[in-house]
């Protein structure tokens, strides 16, 4: 049995907040690779923050969580962080492309941190272009490009320095119909190359096609048939 | 990361606003612009007068004999052994004293009766080699020479300036010019005085003569020395000219050329300076300000950085290095500024122009310090943000 990308064990958060909020309330989760899991669940019900602690962003109160094998609650900020850099491509709803590079620029970003070799960075990002179709979009700033193609340069910046979880909050959420198809298509085509993807959605079109369903009602997490 | 990769950040980070950025260094160029324009100047100046006053200046020495009862401490004929010393280039022996400066002069009553003639003028007695010690010429006739002295000739030399006083303007005639009651024969005057100018409004008579007017000691003694023999005559003349009491004489000597020039830099205008540090400060206060800004602007890519990869320090480097080259940026602007303001400066006033390579390198680097001090603040300030709270 391979080992797991993601094992939560009765993951808590707590925002200290009044009242106190408890945002993920003793959440255990386990994600293989080539997983690809949809997160649902009303607003304000603890996505965003499952989000943050799976992608390194925010510790949680209690609990244990391990990426590919690593328990990740007892590390160090700079741990933390070049573990986040080096395993986690996140792809955020508002596609955070920085408005005055090009598009292969903004992908290029990616391994600017991290210990990647200069030599041929030009090259990979070309490459993750191409990936998600965007290969004829390679010289454009961010606001000559339509939604989908920002959305899949956001993909593809994800996708550098090959990740082993790719992790989208609302990938979908400021896109037209059409466009949310096209993203769809790469990321189904992304996990039959056995990239594991967690998604937050609100909509029933991208939760659909994914393979595995979770829901999440306040900070209660569940399996979905 | 790759320290290139961090400069690549920086750049970009900086021309991706460059209207602002440039806008943003306004006041470091301001600031170092007057800085390097007030030393350049400054500097320029000071070598200036020293350079024009190095000959003169440097060179000339001056020896006070104050008054004896009994011997006189300096003798006529001491001026010889003076100038026999290396590095004399030419000396005189003057004798003034407080009746003497308020002598009634008339000149040769025949030349022009209706005119008032008689002016109160000073009479000194001197060595020949006045008009060299006093760094003029005989523009008419010549001085008296040891000849006159020492057959005590009523003779005369007159400056230009008394000349013109008493209307004694050809020799040829012999005019003779009158002190008291006796009669005198202007045989020279002596014009384009450099030092001691106020003998161009006296009447100079050999020494033998001055005894009539209580002219007998020496009282002050001009030397010229060629460059740099200045400090090592000075300690030598009170010996030469008055042995066994040369302590009892007062050198003037000029300040050494180091002395003159560091003289100069002290008069640098300090209202100035002050200026061009005003104009730092406030040129440091608009980086900060704007980084600030620029840092709450960019929350989101400091949260997508983050997300990649970056920690805190390589956020924090990169707003520094921004505020930095904008820093530097202004300081080169400013430096250049401000040698080609020195030199229209120089240009102007006609002087030759001294650009301190010192100042030229020190500008730049002011600049990047005011911008790196101006970053620290809003680079603490993006460095330590949360990423969560970065991306909401
Ligand atoms: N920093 C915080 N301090 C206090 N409470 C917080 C904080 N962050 C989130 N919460 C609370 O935790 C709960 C979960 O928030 P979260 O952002 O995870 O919701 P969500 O499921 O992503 O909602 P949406 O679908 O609207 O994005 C909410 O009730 C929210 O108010
Ligand atoms: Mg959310």
């Amino acid at each position: 049995m391979p080992e797991p990308v993601i094992e939560l064990d009765r993951v808590r958060k707590d925002f200290p907040s009044r009242p106190p909020v408890r945002a993920l309330a003793d959440v255990s989760l386990r994600v293989d690779p080539g997983d690809y899991v949809a997160v649902i669940g009303p607003s304000g019900s603890g996505k965003s923050t499952l989000l943050n602690v799976l992608g390194l962003l925010d510790r949680p109160t209690s609990g244990s969580y391990r990426l590919d094998g690593t328990e990740t609650t007892e590390l160090a900020d700079g741990a933390r962080t070049r573990l986040r850099g080096r395993r986690i491509g996140f792809v955020f709803q508002s596609f955070h492309l920085l408005a005055h590079r090009t598009v292969v620029e903004n992908v290029m970003l990616a391994e600017i941190y991290g210990d990647h070799a200069r030599k041929g960075r030009r090259e990979r990002a070309l490459a993750a272009l191409e990936r998600v179709g965007l290969g004829h979009r390679v010289g454009f700033l961010p606001d000559r490009l339509s939604g989908g193609e920002r959305q899949r340069a956001a993909i593809a910046r994800a996708l550098m320095g090959e990740p082993s979880l790719l992790l989208c909050d609302e990938p979908t959420g400021n896109l037209d119909s059409r466009n949310t198809e096209a993203v769809l298509d790469l990321f189904d085509e992304l996990r039959e190359h056995g990239l594991t993807i967690l998604v937050i959605t609100h909509e029933q079109e991208v939760s659909g096609r994914a393979a595995r369903r979770v829901r999440i009602t306040d900070g209660v997490l569940v399996e979905e048939a | 990361m790759d320290v290139r990769d961090l400069v690549g950040e920086a750049f970009a980070g900086m021309l991706a606003r460059p209207v602002r950025s440039a806008l943003t260094t306004l006041g470091t160029v301001l600031g170092i612009t007057t800085l390097v324009i007030t030393l350049g100047v400054a500097a320029t100046a000071g070598n200036q007068i020293v350079g024009r006053f190095d000959e003169l200046v440097a060179t000339a020495i001056t020896v006070e004999v104050p008054e004896s009862k009994h011997t006189p401490l300096v003798a006529w004929d001491a001026i010889d052994r003076l100038t026999r010393l290396r590095g004399v280039v030419s000396a005189a022996a003057v004798a003034e004293n407080k009746d003497s400066v308020n002598l009634s002069v008339r000149s040769n009553d025949l030349v022009d009766p209706t005119r008032v003639t008689a002016q109160t003028l000073t009479v000194l007695a001197a060595t020949p080699g006045l008009p060299e010690a006093a760094r003029g010429r005989m523009t008419r006739g010549r001085f008296f020479d040891t000849g006159h002295i020492e057959r005590a000739d009523r003779v005369a030399v007159l400056g230009e300036q008394a000349a013109k006083m008493l209307g004694v303007t050809r020799l040829d005639r012999a005019p003779a010019i009158f002190i008291g009651r006796n009669a005198y024969t202007v045989i020279g005057i002596m014009g384009d005085l450099r030092r001691e100018r106020d003998l161009s409004a006296a009447v100079i008579v050999p020494p033998s003569v001055g005894r009539q007017f209580g002219l007998r000691d020496v009282t002050r003694v001009l030397v010229n020395t060629s460059l740099g023999a200045a400090d090592l005559v000075a300690g030598q003349a009170p010996t030469a000219l008055s042995p066994g009491n040369g302590d009892a004489l007062q050198v003037i000597a000029p300040p050494s050329p180091t002395r003159a020039r560091d003289q100069a830099q002290d008069d640098v205008d300090a209202l100035f300076l002050i200026l061009g540090l005003v104009s730092l400060v406030v040129g440091a206060v608009g980086i900060a300000n704007v980084t600030l800004v620029t840092v709450m602007e960019r929350v989101a890519e400091i949260g997508l950085r983050r997300s990649l990869g970056a920690a805190r320090r390589h956020i924090a480097a990169q707003f520094l290095l921004e505020s930095t080259l904008t820093g530097l940026a202004g300081g080169v602007i400013g430096a250049s500024v401000g040698v080609v303001g020195i030199v229209a400066i120089s240009a102007a006033k006609e002087w030759t122009p001294l650009l301190d390579v010192w100042l030229a390198v020190a500008a730049p680097v002011a600049g990047a310090v005011v911008g790196l001090l101006a970053g620290l603040y809003p680079a603490l300030r993006a460095a330590r943000m949360e990423p969560v709270d970065a991306l909401r």
